[in-house]
């Protein structure tokens, strides 16, 4: 008997862990400085994580999909950098479309490559991480990129706007996250999705488009770039070129924190999001407590590890692996 | 050698005398340096510029032919630079006049192997995929990087060390002869012992590779600390010369490593791969920087050339292999 209920908490545990350490920290935080649960201090967090976790939105359809995309941080600096140098050249009425279709096109390429092609998707989004850099470099000329007239434009809205008291950002992370979470858990793309990140071949066998489902799975991951792009631009109306290096890795992170599995199949965008709040909020937390943002760093490590180690212990039911 | 890996050996070496003759004929015509691109001493200033991603590239090419990776060599890298150019301003290293300098070495490659050791211990024994454990430590190792000195570049500048890393001998500069050196010990560990072989075999087939009574753990094990002690090789060949690291030194310096390996055939799935094809892969990369350079292209346009090289490159391999593969069926 104690040995069932034993098992049942280990089963609990497997599932929500994530969440329930999601509470654990907040409390954990919320006594050491009450400020850390104030409304502002929330709302603060969630419009910084926006962009980030914006991102990851997308790339949980990639990973549910079986594969990785390295490409996203360069991606992103791309279409900050163009939607900021085409604002003051076509307007921004234009720019914003023009910015989404060409960073559509790059996520379209990826995915002809890894979806019709068969590559490598690692090697391939590794390739485009330094070749959309390229780019972007040669878009820029090296240079950063400013708006001329930061306080006349209205493009300023996505990033610094609110509307009924709620920052704008933190409305564009849940619309998106509403809207993506419905095509992943009702429609019949969604379940496409986990088939053939779940066990391709089977997926190919009863007939699901697999070439086509992951084509669709980097153009929704890029459509989230081209999203956190603008958010990006509008917060700050001026960028470096590299402003979104890096962040590849911290989506990863946030991803696979949420409990997807980079072998495929499995996670959801809700764990995603639980993710990507808890990687904001330890740093927020860290933050308030007095340490210098890198400490986050360490912390993340550990967390991310222990994530996976107990998410993998508690399936294979011992702690420590066989490997001899 | 069999013509089939004859070929796929080859293909890097012959890659580099396509980019030789291409920038030495395009170079005669955009260039306007008056040296050729293939003068001897910028040749060698090539070799000796690729020492710090080779040497960890190196490294990554023994990891990946197990099939797993580590993505946490760059800030590997940038913490022991930091732990060989402060422990010579420590009070008792100075005591030591220029005694403190092997020490030094000494104290970095340890940080390096120690750091090496901590992934492969966890990767053997939580089980936890190589890619996730290598990618939080990425991150907590950048985080030491940062707690160590702030965000503060760490300086010593050491003038013995300085002289000895700008030598040359025998025309070779101090960088390309550990370069150089790591690729033939590597060479020697891979080709001709057990620890070689069961590499192979372990990327090969891993539960075959167990079966036959490899410990795949400790294998792990030790290959990590080679990287980490590599990564850290890499960090004091290039730090003695120059005595100054930013916290953010080494990033990106990971995914230059996997794509040199990458472009010297190793497979990521594992079981596939050879240290003197990866030395051809650093060497191709370095190539392709210094003749973009001397044409005149923009130095952001390496890095566009590079990525779709590499993509490029993938696509050649897949094809190759899938023709030779229908050679056979018929």
């Amino acid at each position: 008997m104690a040995e069932l209920t034993k098992q049942g908490i280990g089963r609990v545990l497997a599932k929500q862990g994530i969440l329930i350490a999601f509470v654990v920290f907040m409390i954990g935080f919320a006594l050491a400085n009450p400020r850390f649960i104030a409304v502002d201090n929330i709302s603060g967090v969630i419009r910084s994580s926006a962009i980030l976790g914006v991102m990851a939105l997308g790339v949980t359809f990639v990973v549910i999909g079986g594969n990785l995309d390295l490409s996203v941080g360069s991606m992103m600096s791309f279409s900050t950098i163009v939607v900021l140098d085409l604002h003051d050249k076509i307007g921004p009425t234009l720019a914003i479309p023009a910015m989404f279709g060409l960073t559509l096109g790059l996520g379209a390429f990826i995915g002809f490559l890894v979806g019709y092609l068969k590559l490598n998707s690692l090697i391939v989004t590794l390739g485009m991480l330094s070749a959309i850099h390229g780019l972007t470099l040669t878009w820029s000329g090296g240079q950063n990129m400013d708006i001329a007239d930061k306080s006349g434009t209205w493009f300023s809205v996505f990033g610094q706007g609110n509307i009924a008291g709620v920052p704008v950002p933190i409305l564009i992370f849940a619309g998106l996250a509403i809207v993506l979470s419905l095509i992943l858990s009702k429609t019949p793309f969604g379940r496409k999705v986990y088939a053939v990140g779940g066990n391709g071949k089977a997926a190919t066998f009863s007939g699901i488009p697999r070439a086509r489902i992951v084509f669709l799975t980097y153009l929704i991951s890029s459509f989230c770039v081209a999203c956190a792009g603008l958010l990006q631009a509008s917060r700050s109306l001026g960028s470096q070129n590299t402003v979104g290096q890096g962040l590849e890795l911290e989506v990863l992170a946030a991803v696979i924190l949420g409990g997807a599995s980079l072998l495929g199949g499995s996670g959801t965008i809700f764990k995603t999001v639980i993710g990507v709040l808890i990687l904001g909020f330890i740093q927020n937390g860290l933050l308030l407590m007095g340490l210098a943002f890198y400490v986050q760093y360490v912390v993340t490590w550990v967390i991310i590890i222990l994530a996976v180690w107990l998410d993998i212990a508690a399936k294979r039911g011992r702690l420590l692996s066989q490997i001899a | 050698m069999n013509k089939d890996t004859l070929l796929k050996q080859g293909a890097i070496w012959a890659f580099i005398v396509v980019e030789l003759i291409f920038f030495s004929i395009a170079g005669s015509y955009l260039s306007v340096s008056d040296s050729a691109f293939m003068d001897f001493d910028n040749m060698l200033l090539l070799l000796k510029q690729s020492a710090p991603i080779g040497i960890i590239a190196l490294g990554m090419t023994i990891i990946m032919i197990n099939g797993n990776i580590d993505l946490s060599v760059g800030a590997t890298y940038a913490l022991s630079a930091i732990i060989l150019l402060d422990s010579m301003t420590w009070p008792f290293m100075q005591a030591m006049g220029d005694w403190a300098i092997p020490l030094a070495w000494v104290f970095a490659l340890l940080t390096g192997t120690i750091l090496g050791a901590i992934n492969g211990l966890i990767v053997w024994k939580t089980g936890v995929d190589a890619f996730i454990v290598t990618l939080g430590s990425m991150l907590g190792y950048r985080g030491l990087v940062f707690m160590y000195n702030g965000e503060q570049p760490t300086s010593h500048l050491n003038w013995t060390l300085v002289d000895f890393a700008e030598a040359q001998f025998l025309g070779l500069h101090t960088a390309t002869w550990f370069l150089l050196g790591a690729a033939l010990l590597l060479w020697l560990l891979m080709t001709k012992t057990v620890h070689g072989r069961n590499a192979y075999a372990i990327g090969n087939n891993r539960e075959a590779a167990v079966n036959a009574g490899i410990r795949v753990g400790p294998h792990f094990l030790w290959n990590f600390m080679l990287i980490g002690f590599l990564a850290s090789l890499s960090a004091v060949v290039f730090y003695s010369e120059s005595g100054s690291v930013n916290p953010n030194d080494g990033m990106l310096y990971e995914l230059w490593a996997i794509t040199a390996v990458v472009l010297g055939g190793t497979k990521l799935t594992g079981g596939y791969g050879s240290i003197i094809s990866t030395l051809g892969g650093v060497i191709a990369i370095q190539l392709l920087r210094k003749g973009l350079g001397h044409i005149g292209a923009d130095t952001e346009t390496v890095n566009l050339v590079i990525g779709l090289i590499l993509i490029a490159v993938l696509f050649l391999d897949r094809q190759l292999n899938r023709k030779g593969k229908e050679e056979l069926k018929t």
